[in-house]
């Protein structure tokens, strides 16, 4: 019995599934996945939604600076929902962008670490033999070390190799690429381990026998039935993902100031914690806090349902 | 048993020595050290004569062995940034780095074995579910985020401990300790709450756990039916019982605790390698990074190992069953 809904299951299957079903009935899960889906929509619309182009300096005004969150500003009489910073910049928006920064980021190292991942643990886990051996003992040296080393690691090694003038310009993709090649041992193992189940059922034995050829087996009859776990180690990837990218940037190996994810954001407003300007901290650390923590019960929910046995 | 050890010993020296080829190969392909020494006006001719008197022309691996040799007599060149030797920085910060490790490790073991065995007794207790349910937020937040909030509560607005820095150090056995002064002590209680609190919260759940698992057994059923006391049902016999994976899962974790260090290091400006280490992926200089990803490698190794061996010295079944399987 495979657990999992596969490729064929339609629009009016989907209305009564056990996944349908078990999320109506959740009521933090549904809590989560809103306050998911309004953070992404954020995100998103960013440019659209800010009342404000935090990143423009023709446009800041230093008399706006240090105004507090819902009111008017003494000098200008402008409104700043959640205030503004030392530069006059309105929060509320440098929140949305970083938002974007941090989003991006983290499901694009997701993507990669997956693509990377799944791609070795196929070959590891269906070609075996030597390949095997040489990349699952790569495997095991990178889980002697946490992830988030790796990823600072790897982030000074790639600001190292690029010419200093453009180390600010590719943060980001340094960033993202450093994230993605710290988290492909998850993929990698279950990707594996699923595998070398799949290659002894007789639909891999037939498709053998009919000619096909090895990437066609694994691409097209052996990934669609392991997208499952896949699936779940993405969604708790990205949570920690997010968390990485949000501390590197905190410590200032990651998003640079020009393009500032949220952990940078804390990083500014950890400045004047001793100041009082209190919600220059709060307000992105508040919308860390949410986006970690929907993803998490997002992803722990996922998991429950999707394959009990990884529990 | 022999045999286990053997291969287990050859597995972390495979470890170590691809870790050591990565810190080589940052070293040897990363900046060129040729242009530090020359100079503008250096010619082709002087660049091929240093070339050959530095051995960078002989083959990778003759390269990589002197660069192993060098290592191991605690050689790791010249940090680019602060001009001194790097092994030299590097035992300056160490002590601060250990020490903090050290308290929050022994903070999130005492805590957590005991919260752990009281969540677990007091199973349906409102102290016990009120505990596991702020473990949960715990868990989700980020370090950096609770030492950031611990500064604000008790630095910011009680004004009861520093924010930042060591505090007063005085020599312990010739290492100069923050514990050994008061100044210093108050210095060590926010970092090392903020960087044991994640460790403490995860031996607490695996504690818990294990331990309703031993609880429901029979031996337990049979004990109580035994009359024996709760206390001593409860200590001697189940918690006995869980410490097995508890102690992997806490030595592995304890690893951790050096490369969590960076965060809470860089948070409260705390003079370490992890500050130092950050500093270096800042200034992108290379010597440093290199040798703190072997330093940090043979800490992860070594604990590694030292867990795996442990396992069969608590637990007399594995043994019992390799001696069987394997022995002649």
């Amino acid at each position: 019995m495979n657990p999992v809904p596969g490729p064929s299951s339609t629009v009016s299957g989907w209305r009564d599934s056990d996944l349908w079903y078990s999320f109506k009935r959740s009521p933090v899960i549904v809590t989560a996945a809103c306050v998911l889906v309004t953070l992404i929509l954020g995100a998103v619309f960013a440019p659209l939604i800010s009342p404000y182009t935090p990143f423009d300096p023709g446009s800041l005004n230093l008399m706006n600076g240090f105004t507090e969150p819902f009111a008017r500003n003494a000098f200008t009489n402008e409104f700043f929902l959640l205030g503004t910073d030392d530069q006059g910049r309105d929060v509320f928006s440098t929140i949305l962008f970083g938002l974007r920064v941090s989003l991006f980021v983290g499901i694009s190292a997701v993507l990669f670490a997956m693509v990377l991942g799944v791609a070795l643990g196929l070959i590891a886990g269906y070609v075996g033999g030597w390949l095997d051996g040489l990349i699952m003992r790569i495997a095991d040296v990178q889980l002697t070390f946490p992830s988030i080393m790796i990823a600072m690691l790897l982030f000074g090694i790639g600001r190292g190799l690029l010419p200093p003038d453009l180390r600010d310009e590719m943060a980001i993709w340094v960033l993202i690429i450093a994230i993605g090649l710290s988290e492909w041992v998850q993929f990698a193992r279950t990707v594996r381990g699923a595998t070398m189940v799949e290659r002894s059922k007789e639909y891999v034995e037939a498709a053998h026998l009919i000619g096909l050829s090895r990437w066609a087996i694994m691409l097209r009859h052996i990934l669609p039935n392991i997208s499952g776990p896949i699936l779940v180690i993405a969604t708790i990837t990205l949570a920690l993902a997010i968390i990485a990218e949000a501390t590197l940037s905190f410590l200032g190996v990651g998003a640079p100031k020009t393009e500032p994810s949220l952990g940078t954001l804390i990083n500014v407003g950890r400045q004047f914690i001793l100041s009082g300007e209190w919600w220059i901290l709060l307000f992105p650390s508040v919308t860390l806090l949410a986006l970690a923590l929907s993803v998490n019960l997002f992803g722990d929910w996922l998991r429950d349902m999707l394959n009990p046995k990884l529990r | 048993m022999l045999a286990f050890i053997i291969r287990r010993l050859g597995q972390a020296l495979f470890v170590l020595l691809t870790v050591a080829f990565f810190s080589f190969a940052m070293f040897k392909f990363m900046g060129d050290p040729l242009e530090n020494l020359l100079g503008q006006e250096a010619t082709n001719l002087d660049r091929a004569e240093l070339e050959e008197r530095l051995g960078l022309n002989d083959p990778i691996v003759v390269q990589y062995v002197r660069y192993l040799a060098r290592a191991l007599e605690g050689d790791f060149g010249v940090s680019y940034r602060a001009g001194i030797p790097v092994a030299e920085v590097i035992m300056q910060r160490l002590p601060a780095t250990l020490e903090l490790a050290f308290i929050s490790g022994m903070l999130a073991v005492v805590f957590g074995v005991l919260l752990g065995i009281y969540t677990a007794i007091r199973r349906d207790g409102f102290v016990a579910n009120l505990i596991m349910t702020s473990s949960l937020i715990g868990v989700s937040l980020p370090t950096f985020l609770i030492g950031v909030g611990l500064i604000w509560a008790f630095s910011v607005n009680l004004g009861w401990l520093p924010s930042f820095g060591r505090g007063d150090t005085a020599p312990f056995f010739g290492v100069e300790l923050a514990v050994m002064t008061w100044d210093g002590i108050q210095s060590l209680i926010l970092p090392s709450i903020t960087l044991g609190l994640y460790q403490m919260t995860l031996i607490m759940r695996l504690v818990r756990s294990e331990m309703l698992e031993v609880l429901r057994t029979d031996y337990i059923r049979f004990a109580r039916a035994r009359g024996l006391t709760d206390r001593a049902l409860h200590f001697s016999h189940a918690l006995r019982n869980t410490l097995v994976p508890v102690i992997t899962i806490t030595g592995v974790q304890l690893g951790l605790i050096i490369a969590f260090a960076i965060v809470t290091e860089t948070v409260f400006q705390w003079p370490g390698v992890g500050l130092l280490f950050i500093n270096a992926v800042n200034f992108v200089d290379i010597p440093v990074m290199a040798a703190y990803l072997l330093l940090v490698g043979i800490i992860f190794v070594t604990i590694n190992l030292v867990v795996d061996l442990l396992y069969f010295v608590v637990d007399p079944r594995l043994r019992a069953e390799r001696s069987g399987s394997e022995g002649p």
